[in-house]
């Protein structure tokens, strides 16, 4: 399963590949939603992490219009569950990841994402 | 018996029966139930607070069920995807992914507040071809390189492994330390044959703490 709060968290780890290598772009998604436990703390405590444009962005690539353009100032409880809903139940379950500076594609096959390099693209 | 590492390489030897096997074999799944339980001391995560942790060879999620039990979010990484599979079919909550820890990790700088990996880091230290990056030492360095930067400061890697002799530990150690890692090796019941366990317990920044843990002893 790859979800939104990992996703955000990947860039690209090919040889050289070190400028504009985040965030990897999902191509051909197939997304299922899973439940999963509300912890506003959690939620709070991982904001700072967040790279805000890619999640929003990537958010809407896989239709979820929710979250505000711009991260919020003041944390209510309506905006923690629709992060919660964004970081922590979508699941990206087939299709790939490609960087947008190599083009290297990074499958994603049953929930699984295929980071194996080849023996050239190993820094 | 031979070390399994010594075998064939772990995607190989965790094949579909093995990493069944490995997964339904209780005394394994006890051993590595305590394992996981003394690497999350070793943590020493804030208490009663989730953390976002990385599972270096998550393997069939056996660690990976004690993060979910204790609340925390959780990235697994395995190269064997017989265990992946295994994993899948157990529900284990984090996100799991198919990745070569000797090829380095893209995590961003200070994605995780943790990272604990059981009986992995020893199948590093086995070269698989003759080619020049995927010596044991390259694949050290980039594995501990890649991983200091995706923790955050302070933070702690706690990993334990079978080590095979004391010049294997030096080199685990001295390449973690390269890659700007403070901590060390902690032993537990380092003079029983059975119950010793080796974790290499590594600090980014101070890891919360001026010395590295002490090791348990008596039985
Ligand atoms: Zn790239």
């Amino acid at each position: 399963m790859v979800r939104l709060i990992t996703h955000n968290l990947l860039a690209c780890h090919v040889k050289g590949c070190t400028r504009n290598n985040f965030p990897l772009l999902f191509e051909n998604v197939q997304i299922e939603i899973q439940e999963s436990d509300f912890n506003p703390d959690f939620l709070r405590n991982f904001m700072p992490k967040l790279e805000w444009k890619a999640l929003v962005d990537a958010a809407r690539q896989l239709g979820d219009t929710s979250l505000p353009l711009e991260q919020p100032e003041m944390v209510d409880e309506e905006f923690l569950k629709a992060l919660h809903h964004v970081l922590l139940e979508i699941h990206v379950m087939e299709g790939a990841m490609v960087c947008q500076n190599c083009k290297h594609v990074y499958p994603i096959s049953n929930g699984i994402p295929n980071m194996l390099l080849a023996e050239h693209e190993i820094g | 018996m031979s070390r399994p590492e010594l075998i064939a390489p772990p995607e190989i030897y965790y094949g579909d029966t093995e990493a069944q096997k490995y997964t339904a074999n209780s005394r394994i799944q006890q051993i590595q139930a305590d394992m996981t339980y003394r690497a999350l001391e070793l943590l020493n995560l804030p208490p009663d607070e989730p953390s976002f942790i990385l599972d270096i060879g998550c393997g069939s999620g056996l660690s990976g069920e004690i993060l979910d039990e204790q609340g925390h979010i959780w990235v697994g990484v395995d190269i064997a995807p017989s265990m992946l599979e295994v994993a899948l079919e157990r529900e284990v909550e984090g996100d799991l992914f198919l990745q070569d820890i000797g090829q380095g990790f893209g995590f961003r700088p200070g994605s995780f507040d943790g990272a604990i990996s059981i009986s992995v880091i020893q199948w590093l230290l086995n070269a698989e071809t003759s080619h020049p990056t995927s010596s044991p030492p390259h694949r050290l360095t980039r594995f501990f390189t890649t991983l200091h930067s995706a923790l955050k400061n302070p933070s702690r890697a706690v990993l334990q492994f079978y080590p095979s002799s004391d010049d294997q530990i030096q080199l685990i150690t001295s390449i973690a330390q390269k890659a700007g890692f403070g901590g060390g090796i902690v032993v537990d019941y380092p003079n029983s044959k059975k119950a010793k366990k080796v974790f290499l317990c590594l600090f980014v920044g101070s890891g919360g703490a001026q010395h590295v843990p002490q090791g348990l002893d008596g039985e």
